[in-house]
């Protein structure tokens, strides 16, 4: 579909044209910032299969088969998805592959889009499977297709580590043409099977192949030494390189490694020699740095630079003790701008509404997530994929009839079916009186509007299986189902007070589409009659971007109001009105 | 050449991903070594958003550090001054004079500074403020304050008019082209 040649690309984009070229046939992933735009760009090429899973682990579970019947695959995650998917990848170490197969992670240091800031590094080291990690685009498409070979040459999967400035950075490449290997599916139950016995017998293989690696990883073309001088020697890796390279140019000498897991020990023997001080520039934990100590040189890291958050080349600069420029500052103080729930955002009505009740609220992953941040502050709790249902069943089981009476979990469409089903299932078992919210904005939104099993359509917008969210819960066990219109503030509270009255187990659908989609037909925005608004700022407690005050009266701003309403049955005085 | 580094700042949804994408385009297009760095996710709901756009011989790291930007181009006054202390010595600001409320001052918690551009000149930095959102509607269409900012940055650089217009007929679809070409002339004639 691209033209061959040089051309400026996402990070993310060019790992989907190094799938391409390498021929990959097959791939499932679950959206997550920052790697959903691997899979989203992969599917743009109609030679290759792509599809939304339900999670990380169905997604990397589906791709293994595929390498099992022959084709090369591919899963992406970011790196709180790994875990998820930890499971399979572990014991697929064991397996190793048919067809080549790749899993993709994306770490995200400074937390731009997480609720951790985990190094990823430990499962590759934890399950003995070899990481790449490219430093920009041009070796985000090339690393890929070397990340098949590696994979049929050694049998195992291997994992692409990117970061978030790898991910979302365009670059320069340079493209190439596609070629498929294939590969034939044979019965091999003591390789696929993985019992004890056959376990038993895999594992030492795979330390024999660890070994290999490692043997492959002292003269691998991806791990690159740059010589600078004999002063200081600095061992770094991906975005830390293009740092280290800013501040010294070729000052110093340099060793980058491209292959993260398992690191060579020779060639960072024989660079340590060549250098009179040796240094390790990485982003979050010292894991090369603890491997060259392990291997007793004396090298300082993490001495110098710190553990949380991303790096910048300043930060470099300054651990080394370089200047840096100053710019720019006046006395005043700048207000944040936190990211809000947009205008319109069918969250919003169902927050109020949990507020006004005076309810706990137990949330999930996604936009809903908003509902924690002023001036609805409502949300007490946030963990991981899923979390809000199975700690509601916890946190009512030890609270009893009391918190059930005030407690809800609030779960996204695209998370309720990734990992909350198996919480609904413990409520409807072990029964406790919960009331589960389900937030249907019939689309994956933080992540940019990705379909999922509930939704009807698949990855290229094509019509596709559709699970139905009120049967599936009533078939779960759970018989109180209502379905509840978000924007509809009277509905809402009727039915929430209703439900965590009764003494039973129950699912309120809050439904309505994200009001980003395009097919949504908004009304016109909203205006104030500044004759009626007596300033009172009711309309303000729901924390709408679009409605402010100017001179003590409310002012609406029409370029972002998409007159959803819910501020018109907040105001007693009839101030607020759409265009007639 | 050294590397040059321009950071696009605004508020999330405002069409700063668009902008830093013809740029990147334009740079790549006249022989550079191009960078170019956005965020997803998260902040673009509503949130402060920040690009960066490094272009020159060989460019290495992805991000924009303080004093380092030679051109801040922003959607948003107070944006502009949040981000002042990334403006290199002599570095040049251009930015539209529009104000968007953020969350702690639409409830009350903090308040919007007042006369931003005569602070931000007082503190000796170089700032061209104009109304795009004006010029915007005036083009045709609300959302092309991007466009209209680009089109009063083209002033700064000595690169022909044809290879901004190549850029942006390489990245704006084909029914939105002539009012975004009426946007860049409406910014780049702007005072």
């Amino acid at each position: 579909m691209e033209n061959t040649g040089k051309q400026l690309m996402l990070g993310n984009k060019a790992i989907a044209r190094g799938l391409y070229e390498a021929g990959v046939c097959f791939i499932s992933s679950y959206p997550g910032t920052p790697s959903t735009e691997v899979t989203e760009e992969a599917a743009r090429y109609d030679e290759i299969y792509c599809e939304w899973a339900p999670n990380e682990k169905v997604a990397m579970e589906a791709a293994f088969g595929a390498s099992l019947a022959g084709r090369r695959s591919f899963c992406a995650q970011k790196h709180v998805g790994l875990n998820v998917a930890a499971d399979p990848l572990y014991t697929m170490s064991y397996t190793g592959v048919n067809a080549g197969m790749v899993v993709l992670v994306a770490d995200d240091p400074g937390m731009h889009s997480s609720q951790n800031e985990q190094d990823s590094r430990y499962h590759a080291i934890a399950s003995k499977v070899p990481m790449i990690e490219p430093a920009d685009s041009e070796e985000a498409l090339e690393f890929t297709k070397l990340a098949f070979d590696i994979s049929e040459k050694f049998d195992t999967p291997v994992i692409i580590k990117m970061c978030t400035r790898v991910a979302h950075s365009q670059s320069v490449v340079e493209t190439g043409e596609r070629k498929v290997p294939e590969f034939h599916y044979e019965k091999n139950i003591s390789k696929y099977v993985m019992m004890p016995g056959n376990a038993k017998k895999r594992h030492p293989f795979v330390e024999e192949r660890t070994a290999r690696l490692r043997e492959y990883a002292e003269t691998a073309p991806i791990n690159k030494v740059f010589m600078g001088g004999t002063g200081a020697g600095i061992i770094t890796s991906s975005t830390s390189y293009q740092y280290v390279r800013e501040v010294f140019g070729d000052s110093v000498s340099v060793l980058k490694l491209g292959m993260v897991n398992p690191l060579p020990v020779d060639l960072i023997r024989d660079f340590a020699s060549k250098v009179d001080k040796l240094y390790v520039v990485e982003e979050l934990d010292p894991i090369i740095e603890n491997h060259v100590k392990s291997l007793g040189i004396e090298v300082s890291g993490k001495d110098k630079l710190p553990i949380c958050d991303e790096f910048s080349q300043n930060l470099v600069a300054k651990a080394f003790g370089k200047e840096v420029a100053e710019g720019y500052s006046i006395e005043d103080e700048i207000p944040g701008r936190p990211p809000v729930m947009c205008a319109g955002c069918p969250h919003r009505g169902l927050f109020f509404t949990l507020k006004q009740n005076k309810c706990t609220v137990l949330g999930d992953i996604g936009c809903y997530t908003l509902g924690a941040v002023p001036p609805l502050s409502t949300i007490e709790m946030t963990l991981c994929m899923g979390a809000s249902i199975s700690a509601l069943h916890g946190f009512n089981k030890v609270g009893g009839e009391e918190t059930e009476k005030k407690t809800v979990a609030v779960i996204g469409d695209s998370t309720f079916m990734h990992s909350g089903m198996t919480g609904l299932a413990d409520i409807a078992y072990n029964q406790t009186n919960s009331t589960v919210i389900i937030l249907d904005n019939s689309i994956t939104g933080m992540t940019g509007h990705q379909q999922n099993p509930t939704t009807g359509y698949n990855i290229k917008g094509d019509p596709a299986g559709k699970i139905d969210l009120e049967a599936l819960v009533k078939a779960m066990g759970i018989e109180r189902v209502r379905v509840v219109d978000p924007y509809n503030l009277e509905e809402c509270d009727r039915v929430i007070k209703e439900e965590l009255a009764v003494p039973a187990p129950s699912v309120i659908i809050s439904r309505r589409p994200c009001a980003l989609l395009k097919y949504v037909k908004h009304n016109g925005p909203l205006k104030c009659d500044r004759e009626k608004c007596v300033g009172c700022k009711s309309c303000m407690r729901i924390g709408c971007p679009a409605i402010s005050m100017k001179d003590g009266k409310v002012v609406i701003d029409e370029t972002l109001c998409v007159g959803c309403g819910v501020c018109t049955q907040l105001c007693k005085f009839g101030a607020l009105k759409g265009e007639a | 050449m050294d590397t040059k580094n321009i950071m696009i700042v605004g508020v999330g949804g405002q069409g700063s991903l668009l902008a830093s994408k013809i740029l990147g385009h334009l740079l790549l297009s006249q022989g550079y070594d191009v960078k170019v760095s956005e965020v997803h996710g998260m902040s673009q709901r509503g949130g402060s958003v920040v690009t960066y756009v490094r272009y020159g011989d060989k460019v290495y790291s992805p991000v924009i550090d303080k004093g380092e930007a030679d051109y801040i181009v922003s959607f948003e006054i107070l944006e502009a001054a949040r981000w002042l202390s990334y403006l290199k010595k002599d570095g040049q600001i251009v930015t539209n004079t529009q104000q968007i409320d953020p969350m702690p001052v639409i409830t009350g918690a903090a308040e919007y500074p007042s006369d931003l551009a005569d602070k931000i000149k007082s503190a000796g930095a170089k700032i061209d403020a104009i109304d795009c959102l004006s010029a915007a509607k005036e083009a045709g269409s609300a959302k092309a304050v991007n466009i209209v900012l680009l089109g009063r940055l083209s002033h700064y650089f000595d690169i022909p008019e044809e290879a901004w217009m190549a850029s942006l007929e390489a990245n704006v679809p084909a029914k939105f082209l002539e009012k975004n070409k009426k946007a860049f002339e409406l910014g780049k004639h702007s005072a």
